[in-house]
């Protein structure tokens, strides 16, 4: 299928959900909606780095957070329409991502997994310490009741959900993309034998360093409508445990050698969540989600997707 | 005399308290036709990482091409017009067959020449290589359905797919029948007659002496021998150390 | 000004101790990641698991930690073989372990934190023993027992493990295969029973230094976190694998996070490790003893 098409079709899906969820006309759809969608924009972006090239970031809340915190620290020093605090954020998270990859790629992948472990404790250290965005604290985030776009008003829940949406789209037209391209030859290779990628002429340091340039990047815009979403940010909501264990879980469980498998696994593992925090407990679900990614990965390596096409391909036989 | 395309002056490269190369020199002229022997463990496969720069040597200097090339990244080396092979083969497992020669293509040849070859111009190059090594009808394959013998011509058509100006084929014919050898052999020879330089490591001797225009012998670390092949294998230095 | 030379040599002296019980820390990953090539970062969760073993035994039935930690010790290798096994047949077999087995781990990292957090909340706990609180005085330095007595057992854990992996037969089947399967698998000892052997080792020592753990500070469930970066920060530092070198990088790493308690507060702590390992990791990625 043509790239434009593509895009045009996830538009389309797009609106037409945005549009679906206003008719039914439930709140809180919006609100558990959005948090799903975040997943799926935080499971695509991981993916990027850990399924294409196959390098694992544990630090997944620390790039969430800093796009979080850069609202923070903007609506406090010059408050801005979250668009343009969108592309603030890719900006420090993919700064950080560089900063990050460039110190730690040059060694193995074990390294750099390492390394993003201790980031996301290290950078909540230093958020816990800055007064400045409240520290521990916490940070409050009046924001509208509602909001108007293009002559109509919506609450502004809704408008988050739109943005949220919009986000999915480009997170999930990046990654298709890539995975069609040069670029995404390159980085399967990495993931194949970064040796002999190498020896064929393959840049591997420099790809490296875009993809987590370009994974940073997208987690941070996730990040960046947050503080607005949830009316008051503490670092240990920021940091949560449940950003780390569920971008690795979801593309995992989904399947990591596509841009379906995060999709996938995100609308799955984010709507079963839902439920769960909602009938159980918040921390059950976690346990679940825990449990689920340690037995996907030893019975199921590719995924759910890699599951199917696999049954697939041994039907055709 | 022209300008040597490759010179390895003084190499050295050490793991721990073990000297796995010491002291070589090598030179290697434009479109010539060398071949390396030693031992196993004597350090070929060392010298080549080093050439290639998936080692860094610790001492002495590497020339390619005019340039020096030491602490250059290995891709930039292939850019260059560097191509080496695998001793073991290490294909793109989740690429298929044509897909790996795409990869040097798309990297090494672009980066180079900056061309843009429409997709059906590299799948066109890519089933010209598959078709010089055997393997076209396989292009769709996965590497991980190829028999030990076609991953092994993988590597080579690889190697190749970088149009390199320097060849370096690294135990290639291991294990391959006579009449494969023969096929590999006229390929190398082919390419020869286009003007690609060729360094061929083998054990297989009747191979190496009818390939090679010089011939360099290695053992422990050490380069022992270098010159016509017919007088490298008559020192009795070399029949000693690995013809025996 | 009066510069607080007290306040320093305190510091320094207490990181020294920190820098003992580090070493117990971390001495479990210097085998499974310097030795064995795994990247095992649930090490800390296994710590804290021996932490609450300890924690619950010593408040049921009153029984020294360090003890309970002793007879932990089968109980834990046990489980690291059994870990191991799974390990294998699942990623190492496959050839998939950089990926999916750092996944694995990180499952069983985050599986043991939120196991915990469920079944006993996220209180802090504290073991009680009778060298809580007194200290050892000389001049004006203090010396707690509560950090001097796991820094010595520490240390002697230690030098046993040198000592086995250097005298004994399977010992230095351990020093092999780190360096080499193949010839190991050729001298007829079978390398997956030596590295479950040695995994089940490191899983081990996480009994013991859970016990300490409990004794230094109280616990809770998030605490195993703050840990990867600080065991790997010394491990790398150290040189992979090298037991004289996980002492040396731990102490380091004590007396400055101690240091910096001191004067910056102990806030600033977590961030100390992870200084540390990327600076090791940007300029001298072998370690101070490495090659």
């Amino acid at each position: 299928m043509r790239s434009a098409w593509f895009i045009l079709i996830c538009v389309a899906v797009a609106a037409l959900t945005f549009l679906g969820l206003r008719v039914v006309h439930n709140d809180y759809l919006f609100i558990a909606g959005y948090t799903v969608l975040q997943f799926i924009v935080l499971a695509t972006a991981w993916n990027i780095l850990g399924g294409y090239c196959g390098y694992v970031n544990f630090g997944s809340a620390a790039f969430f957070a800093l796009g979080a915190y850069t609202s923070v620290f903007f609506h406090k020093a010059y408050p801005l329409p979250i668009p343009a605090l969108l592309v603030l954020s890719a900006v420090v998270s993919g700064l950080a991502g560089l900063g990050m990859g460039y110190l730690t790629l040059r060694l193995r992948g074990a390294f750099f997994s390492i390394a993003t472990l201790a980031l996301a404790v290290v950078l909540q250290t230093l958020v816990v310490n800055w007064d400045y965005v409240g520290g521990s604290r916490g940070a409050y985030v009046i924001r509208a009741n509602t909001v108007e776009l293009f002559g109509f008003a919506m609450p502004y829940v809704q408008y988050l959900f739109l943005l949220m949406l919009t986000l999915v789209v480009l997170a999930i037209v990046t990654a298709r993309t890539i995975e069609r391209s040069r670029l995404g030859f390159g980085f399967a290779t990495i993931r194949d034998d970064e040796l002999a990628a190498e020896a064929s002429g393959v840049p591997t340091l420099r790809l490296k360093l875009i993809a987590t340039t370009l994974s940073g990047a997208l987690m941070g815009m996730a990040g960046a409508p947050f503080p607005y979403y949830i009316g008051y940010l503490q670092p240990s909501s920021a940091f949560g445990l449940e950003y780390a264990v569920n971008s690795i879980a979801m593309p995992m469980i989904g399947g990591t050698g596509s841009w379906i498998g995060p999709l996938v696994g995100a609308l799955l593992l984010g709507i079963i969540q839902q439920v769960a925090t909602v009938t159980i407990s918040s921390a059950v679900n976690l346990l679940i989600v825990g449990v689920l990614l340690v037995v996907f990965v030893i019975i199921a390596p590719n995924g759910l997707v890699g599951f199917v096409t696999q049954y697939f391909r041994a039907k055709e036989r | 005399m022209a300008e040597p395309l490759l010179q390895i002056d003084n190499v050295g490269k050490r793991f721990g308290g073990f000297v796995a190369l010491d002291g070589i020199n090598l030179t290697v002229a434009p479109g010539e036709r060398v071949g390396l022997i030693g031992p196993n463990g004597s350090g070929k496969s060392t010298l080549v990482n080093c050439i290639c720069g998936t080692l860094r040597n610790e001492t002495g200097t590497v020339r390619f091409d005019g340039r020096q090339i030491d602490g250059m990244p290995a891709h930039k080396r292939t850019i260059l017009g560097l191509a080496r092979s695998f001793q073991l083969p290490r294909p793109f497992h989740s690429l298929s067959v044509s897909e790996n020669l795409h990869i040097p293509l798309l990297y090494a040849v672009k980066s180079r020449s900056g061309s843009h070859l429409t997709p059906a111009e590299l799948e066109a190059h890519c089933v010209e290589y598959l078709r010089l090594v055997g393997l076209d009808h396989k292009a769709r394959k996965r590497p991980r359905d190829l028999t030990q013998v076609e991953m092994r011509k993988l590597e080579l058509a690889r190697a190749m797919a970088a149009e390199p100006k320097l060849l370096i084929a690294d135990e290639s014919m291991a294990g391959l029948s006579h009449s494969e050898i023969e096929d590999i052999l006229k390929l190398l020879r082919q390419l020869s007659e286009r003007g690609i330089t060729i360094i061929l490591i083998e054990h297989i001797m009747s191979a190496v002496m009818s390939f090679s225009q010089r011939l360099a012998v290695l053992v422990s670390g050490k380069k022992i021998a270098d010159g016509k092949p017919d007088d490298v294998v008559r020192n009795p230095e070399v029949e000693k150390a690995y013809l025996g | 000004m009066n510069f607080p030379v007290e306040l320093l040599v305190n510091a320094i002296i207490a990181g020294i101790l920190l820098g003992g019980f580090y070493v117990a820390v971390t001495v479990g990953i210097s085998i499974a990641f310097g030795m064995l090539d795994i990247v095992n970062i649930a090490h800390p969760a296994f710590i804290i698991l021996g932490s609450y073993l300890a924690y619950i035994i010593n408040s049921s039935f009153g029984i020294d930690p360090v003890v309970v930690g002793i007879l932990m010790l089968p109980v834990f290798y046990a489980l690291g073989a059994a870990v191991y096994q799974v390990y294998y047949l699942s990623f190492e077999k496959r050839g998939q372990e950089a990926l999916r087995g750092l996944a694995f781990f990180f499952g069983i990292l985050f599986i043991t934190e939120v196991g915990l957090i469920l079944v006993f909340g996220v209180d802090y706990r504290y073991a009680e023993a009778a060298y809580i609180g007194p200290a050892l005085r000389f001049a004006f330095v203090d010396l707690p027992y509560r950090m001097l007595i796991p820094c010595v057992i520490s240390l002697l854990m230690l030098v046993g493990l040198q000592l086995y992996l250097s005298r004994t037969f399977i010992g230095r089947a351990i020093m092999a295969v780190s360096q080499d399967q193949g010839a190991l698998a050729l001298m007829a000892a079978n390398p997956i029973r030596i590295k479950r052997i040695a995994f089940g080792i490191s899983i081990a020592t996480a009994a013991l230094a859970g016990a300490f753990l409990v004794i230094i500070q109280p616990v809770e469930p998030s605490v195993g976190r703050e840990y990867i970066g600080r065991v790997f920060a010394i491990c790398v530092l150290g040189g992979l694998g090298s037991l004289p070198g996980t002492v040396i990088g731990a102490m380091l790493l004590g007396i400055a996070e101690s240091i910096t308690a001191t004067f910056y507060g102990p806030s600033w702590a977590p961030a100390v490790s992870f200084g540390f390992l990327l600076l090791t990791l940007a300029f001298r990625p072998s370690g101070l003893l490495g090659r």
